[in-house]
C-alpha cells in the first residue's frame, strides 16, 4: 500500500498534484468531509436522530460565537434542540452515500455501453447513440422527479433502502450518456490501434481484447468525469430532497436539511440553513476543483 | 506428382487477390442527396508465391494498396475476391475453422508504428507473454517468465526489460519489442508492415540486421512491405511493385533493379535520390498519384506513363509471365519498350 | 559578409528535474544564396536550430546564451513584434506538414496576398499579380483559377507547392525548410527539392534544409551539417562529408544507410543509441559508441576543427602540438 502510495507520489501526476496550491487544497477539504461523513458515529459530537438525547429547551440555538451561543453546540440547534453540526456530518454522508453510489453505477452502464458502441460499431452503435440521444433531450432533474415520485406513489410505505433506491436510479439514469459518449470515442480511436490489430490477429476474443487491451486505456477521461459528477449527484440529490423526494425524513441528507430549515429563515434562525447549504457548497466545490485539476495533470498535451 | 523440373512448391501463394471496401455517405445521405455507393478496391487482383526462407518485398507510393494486402495475409480482413494460401491450405477459409487456431500460430505481423503497436498499459512480459498464453503454449508462469526473457536476449535487449512499460523504451528498441512479441509462438511467415519507416537510419540498420539474422537462423519467410527502394534492396529476395491495388512488376531483385520493365518501376527507381552521385539533375517526373476511389480506366498508370497509347487508356493489361519477371504492361507486351 | 551567422547558440529547457540542454554551443554560417543542409537523427536538435532562427521557440525553451545575426544584426533578442517583421520578409520557412501549414479557411489566394501585402509595400492589383506569377512558378497549372481554391482542393504535393510559393512571397533572403519534403510521396519528393532549389537560386534565395533523408541533401545542398545530441559533429561541402566523412558519426550513419546501388549483406550498424538530453557523456557526446574512442575524448569535449576538407569535432583531427597528448 504505502509502496503504491510512494510511487503515485513520486509520479507526473503526484508532482501536478503537490505544485497546484489548488489542488492540495481542495484535496484536504474533500478529505476532511469524506472522512467526517464516513466516520460521523465517532466524530460527531452528538446524534441528532437519537430522540433520547434531545433537548426541547435547547432549541433554536444560535451558533457559538454569536449572544446566547452554546459550546456544546458549535453551530447552533434547529428546532427540535438537534445539533448542526452532528446534523451536518450525518447528512454529508447520506448525501455523498447517495452522490458515489450513482455515479459508480451510471459509470458501470455508460462505460460498458460505450466500449460495445465503439467495439462493435454497426447497427448496436447507431442504436446506443440514438438512446444517448433521447436521454439528453430530457431535463435530468425532471427525470428524476418523475421517478421519484412515481415510486413514492406507487409505495408510500417503502423501505429505507428501496428509497435511496429509487433515488440513486433515478439520479443515474441520465448520468450514464456521458460516460457512454466518451468512452465510444476513445473505443474508436483505439480500435484501429496496432496493439489491438496485433491482438486480433493472434486470435485473442473481442470480449477479451476490450477488456483487457481497450478499457485501460479509455478510463483517463472517465476518472475525471466520475470526479465531476459526483459534484453533480449530490446537488441534485440535494435538489430532489429540497423538493421533498430525495432522502426521507428520518435520514435526512443536506438537501433535506436545508429544507428543513428553510421555514426558519426569515423568523431570524438562518443558521439552520445556511449551514447545510454552506456545506453542499464545500463539498460540491472542492470535488469539481479536483475534477478540474485531474483533467489537465491527465492530459498528455499539457504535461 | 509433379514433374522433377518444377520449381519448389511455393509456401505462401496469392491468387487473384482482392479487397474492396465500401466507403459510401450513410444510407440517409444517399436517399436524401442521391449519391451513390462508393467503393474503394484497395486491392484489385493480386498473385504472387514466396518460397520458405525467402523474403518477398512490396513497394509502392501511398495509396497503392500494400497495407491492405499485408492485413489480407494475417486474417485481420476477408478477401472479397481470390485466395491466399499457406502451405497449400486457403487460409480464410481455415481461420474460420477450430484448426484456424494453429494457422494463427504459424503466422505473425510487424507493425509500422512503434508507439501504437504496444499497449501503453502492459508491462513488457505481458505483452510479449499474451499470444503464447492465447494458444495455450506455456501455461507454467515461471516457463513464461523464462521464454519471455529468452525472446528479449534474442532480439538483443535485457531480460529485466520485461518489468518496464513501453514508453521507457526508444522507438528501435520497441519495434525489437514487437519482433519479440511475434517470434514468441515460433511462426514460419512474418508479415513485416513498413517495420523501419519510423526509424533513424542508424536504428533502422540495427533493425534490419536483427531480421536478417532471425530469417537466417530461424529458417523465416518474410513479407517485407516498404516505400523505401533502398531498404528493400537490402532485404529482399523477391521484388513486387504496386500501384492503385494492382502489381504491376514482380521480379527477382537483380533483375528488378537492374532492367526495371515497367514505366512505374522505372520512374520509381529514377526518383530516388542517389546519395553519391551529388548535384546530378535527374528525370523530371510528371503528375502525382490518383485518387484511388477514381482511379484511371484501362491501365491505372496511364495518365503518368511516357509510353501510354489508346489501348492503355481503355484495355487493362494482363499480367505476363516472362522467364525472370511478371509484369503488365501493354508497351512491354508489344514490345514498345 | 554572411547572410546568417549562428554563434555559440545554446537553447535550454529549464524543466521539473534540472536544467536541459536541447542545444550546446552551435555554430555555423550560411553565405547568401547557399543551400546548406542540416542532417541528424532524431533528438539532434535540428528542428530546434530552425525553431530557434525563426524565432518560434516553444516555451518553457529558450535561447540561454549565443548569438544569432542575420546580416550582420542580431535578431535573437528581439521582441516579438519585431520578429513578426523579420519573419516572412527576410527569413521563409516550410514546414513538413502542408496540410497544418495553410489555413483551410481561406482560399490559396487570399493567403498569398495577404502575405505579399503584409510585406511589400504594393497595391492589391499588383500583390494578386505577384501572387499568380509565384503560383506559376513553383508548378501549379492554370493558376489563375487555382488562386479561388481552398488548400483541400490541393493533391499533398500541390499544397507543398503552395507552401514554397507562400514561403518566397516576401522575397526573403533565407528560407528555412524543416523537413519539407517527409510527408510525401518518394515520386512526388523528387519533384518538390527540383522545384525548391530552381526557385530559390532564381530568387536568389539561401536555404536552410532540414531533414534527416542524406539522399535528399546529397541532390540539393552545398554544404552539409550532421548534428548528434545538440551539437554539430562535422561540417563541410557535401561531396566531402558523404563520400570521405572526418567525424565517425558521420563516417557510421553513411555507411548505416542502405545504398540501392549497391548490394550488401549487413547493414553498417552503431551500436547503442543517442543519449537523452539529461545524459550526455563527458566530453564528446559521441564517446561511448566510436569505434575509434581514446582517453582524451572522454575528457575534454571537442570543439569544430579542420579536418580534411570539413570541419569536426573530434579529436582524432586534432593538431599535433608538441608531442604532448
Amino acid at each position: 500500500m504505502t509502496a503504491w502510495f510512494q510511487r503515485a507520489w513520486h509520479s507526473d501526476v503526484g508532482y501536478s498534484f503537490r505544485s497546484s496550491p489548488v489542488a492540495v487544497a481542495a484535496g484536504f477539504i474533500a478529505f476532511v468531509c469524506l472522512f467526517c461523513a464516513v466516520f460521523a458515529n465517532l466524530v460527531a459530537p452528538h446524534n441528532p436522530f437519537d430522540l433520547a438525547t434531545l433537548e426541547l429547551s435547547d432549541a433554536f440555538l444560535p451558533p457559538v460565537w454569536l449572544q446566547d451561543g452554546n459550546p456544546k453546540y458549535l453551530l447552533g440547534t434547529d428546532d427540535q434542540g438537534r445539533d448542526i453540526l452532528s446534523a451536518l456530518m450525518f447528512g454529508a454522508r447520506i448525501s455523498l452515500l447517495v452522490g458515489l453510489a450513482s455515479v459508480a453505477l451510471s459509470a458501470f452502464v455508460g462505460v460498458s455501453l460505450g466500449l460495445l458502441a465503439g467495439f462493435v460499431g454497426g447497427a448496436l452503435d447507431a442504436f446506443i447513440m440514438r438512446v444517448c440521444d433521447v436521454m439528453l433531450s430530457f431535463p435530468v432533474i425532471l427525470i428524476a422527479l418523475l421517478i421519484a415520485g412515481v415510486g413514492r406513489a406507487m409505495f408510500p410505505n417503502a423501505p429505507a433502502a428501496m428509497v435511496f433506491g429509487v433515488l440513486i436510479l433515478s439520479i443515474s439514469l441520465t448520468g450514464w450518456v456521458q460516460y457512454a459518449r466518451t468512452v465510444r470515442s476513445s473505443t474508436l480511436v483505439e480500435r484501429n490501434k496496432e496493439y489491438v490489430q496485433a491482438a486480433r490477429l493472434t486470435g485473442v476474443a473481442s470480449l477479451r481484447i476490450m477488456r483487457r487491451h481497450v478499457l485501460p486505456n479509455v478510463l483517463g477521461p472517465v476518472m475525471v468525469l466520475a470526479t465531476i459528477q459526483v459534484a453533480t449527484a449530490i446537488i441534485t440529490e440535494a435538489t430532489l430532497s429540497f423538493l421533498g423526494v430525495g432522502a426521507p425524513p428520518n435520514s435526512p441528507s443536506l438537501g433535506t436539511l436545508i429544507q428543513v430549515g428553510n421555514k426558519f429563515l426569515f423568523s431570524g434562525n438562518w443558521w439552520i440553513t445556511v449551514f447545510p447549504g454552506m456545506m453542499l457548497v464545500l463539498i460540491a466545490l472542492s470535488v469539481n476543483l479536483l475534477g478540474d485539476w485531474l483533467r489537465d495533470a491527465l492530459n498528455p498535451r499539457l504535461r | 506428382m509433379s514433374a522433377p523440373s518444377e520449381k519448389p512448391k511455393a509456401m505462401v501463394s496469392a491468387r487473384d487477390l482482392a479487397k474492396t471496401f465500401d466507403v459510401s455517405p450513410p444510407w440517409l445521405n444517399r436517399v436524401l442527396e442521391g449519391k451513390p455507393r462508393l467503393m474503394l478496391h484497395a486491392v484489385d487482383g493480386v498473385s504472387f508465391d514466396i518460397e520458405k526462407g525467402k523474403t518477398l518485398a512490396l513497394v509502392g507510393e501511398s495509396g497503392c494498396g500494400k497495407s491492405t494486402v499485408a492485413r489480407l495475409l494475417v486474417g485481420l480482413y476477408e478477401p472479397t475476391r481470390g485466395t491466399f494460401s499457406f502451405e497449400g491450405q486457403d487460409v480464410h477459409a481455415t481461420l474460420e475453422t477450430p484448426q484456424g487456431k494453429s494457422l494463427r500460430r504459424r503466422i505473425q505481423m510487424i507493425f509500422q508504428d512503434p508507439y501504437a503497436s504496444l499497449n501503453p498499459r502492459w508491462t513488457v512480459e505481458d505483452i510479449i507473454g499474451e499470444p503464447l498464453k492465447e494458444h495455450g503454449l506455456i501455461k507454467d508462469s515461471a516457463a513464461l517468465h523464462a521464454r519471455v526473457g529468452d525472446l528479449l536476449q534474442s532480439v538483443g535487449l535485457s531480460a529485466k526489460d520485461m518489468v518496464k512499460y513501453p514508453h521507457q523504451f526508444s522507438g528501435g528498441q520497441r519495434q525489437r519489442i514487437s519482433i519479440a512479441r511475434a517470434l514468441g509462438t515460433e511462426p514460419e511467415f512474418l508479415v513485416c508492415d513498413e517495420p523501419t519507416s519510423a526509424l533513424d537510419v542508424s536504428v533502422q540498420a540495427q533493425v534490419l540486421n536483427i531480421m536478417k539474422d532471425l530469417q537466417q537462423s530461424r529458417g523465416l519467410t518474410y513479407l517485407f512491405i516498404s516505400h523505401n527502394l533502398a531498404v528493400v534492396r537490402h532485404v529482399a529476395d523477391q521484388v513486387g511493385v504496386m500501384y492503385l491495388g494492382r502489381l504491376v512488376e514482380l521480379a527477382d531483385k537483380h533483375a528488378l533493379f537492374a532492367t526495371p520493365r515497367h514505366p512505374y518501376t522505372r520512374m520509381l527507381l529514377d526518383a530516388i535520390p542517389n546519395m553519391h552521385a551529388t548535384g546530378q539533375a535527374r528525370t523530371p517526373v510528371s503528375g502525382e498519384v490518383p485518387n484511388p476511389l477514381s482511379p484511371p480506366s484501362g491501365c491505372a498508370f496511364h495518365p503518368r506513363c511516357p509510353h501510354a497509347n489508346a489501348r492503355c487508356a481503355s484495355e487493362r493489361p494482363i499480367t505476363m509471365h516472362l522467364p525472370t519477371v511478371q509484369v503488365a504492361c501493354h508497351a512491354v507486351e508489344e514490345g514498345r519498350i | 559578409m554572411n547572410l546568417l551567422q549562428v554563434k555559440n547558440l545554446v537553447v535550454e529547457f529549464p524543466g521539473r528535474r534540472g536544467t536541459l540542454r536541447a542545444l550546446d554551443d552551435i555554430s555555423f554560417a550560411i553565405a547568401p544564396g547557399e543551400i546548406l543542409g542540416i542532417v541528424g537523427e532524431s533528438g539532434a536538435g535540428k528542428s530546434l536550430t530552425s525553431a530557434a532562427i525563426i524565432g518560434l521557440l516553444e516555451s518553457p525553451g529558450r535561447i540561454s546564451s549565443g548569438q544569432i545575426l542575420l546580416e550582420g544584426e542580431r535578431i535573437d533578442n528581439l521582441d516579438d513584434a519585431q520578429m513578426r517583421r523579420i519573419r516572412g520578409r527576410r527569413i521563409g520557412a516550410i514546414f513538413q506538414d502542408p496540410l497544418t501549414s495553410l489555413n483551410p479557411l481561406y482560399t490559396v489566394g487570399r493567403q498569398l496576398v495577404e502575405t505579399i501585402q503584409t510585406h511589400l509595400p504594393v497595391n492589391a492589383l499588383e500583390a494578386r499579380q505577384r501572387a499568380i506569377a509565384l503560383l506559376q512558378e513553383t508548378g501549379i497549372a492554370a493558376a489563375e483559377q487555382r488562386m479561388e481554391h481552398y488548400p483541400h482542393q490541393f493533391s499533398g504535393g500541390m499544397r507543398q507547392r503552395v507552401v514554397i510559393a507562400l514561403a518566397l512571397a516576401g522575397e526573403p533572403k533565407l528560407i528555412v525548410a524543416d523537413e519539407p519534403t517527409t510527408a510525401l510521396d518518394v515520386s512526388i519528393q523528387a519533384q518538390i527539392i527540383t522545384l525548391l532549389k530552381s526557385v530559390c537560386k532564381k530568387h536568389g534565395a539561401a536555404v536552410m534544409l532540414i531533414t534527416h533523408d542524406m539522399g535528399v541533401i546529397a541532390e540539393t545542398c552545398d554544404r552539409v551539417a550532421v548534428m548528434y545530441a545538440g551539437r554539430i559533429a562535422e561540417i563541410g561541402p557535401v561531396h566531402e562529408v558523404i563520400n570521405r566523412p572526418s567525424h565517425p558519426y558521420s563516417e557510421g550513419l553513411m555507411a548505416a544507410i542502405p545504398d540501392i546501388t549497391v548490394d550488401r549483406e549487413r547493414l553498417n550498424q552503431i551500436d547503442g543509441a543517442m543519449p537523452r538530453l539529461d545524459a550526455i557523456p563527458k566530453g564528446c557526446a559521441f564517446n561511448p559508441r566510436c569505434p575509434k574512442v581514446f582517453d582524451r575524448c572522454r575528457q575534454e569535449r571537442p570543439d569544430l576543427m579542420p579536418a580534411q576538407a570539413s570541419q569536426a569535432a573530434c579529436w582524432l583531427h586534432a593538431p599535433q602540438v608538441g608531442g604532448a597528448a
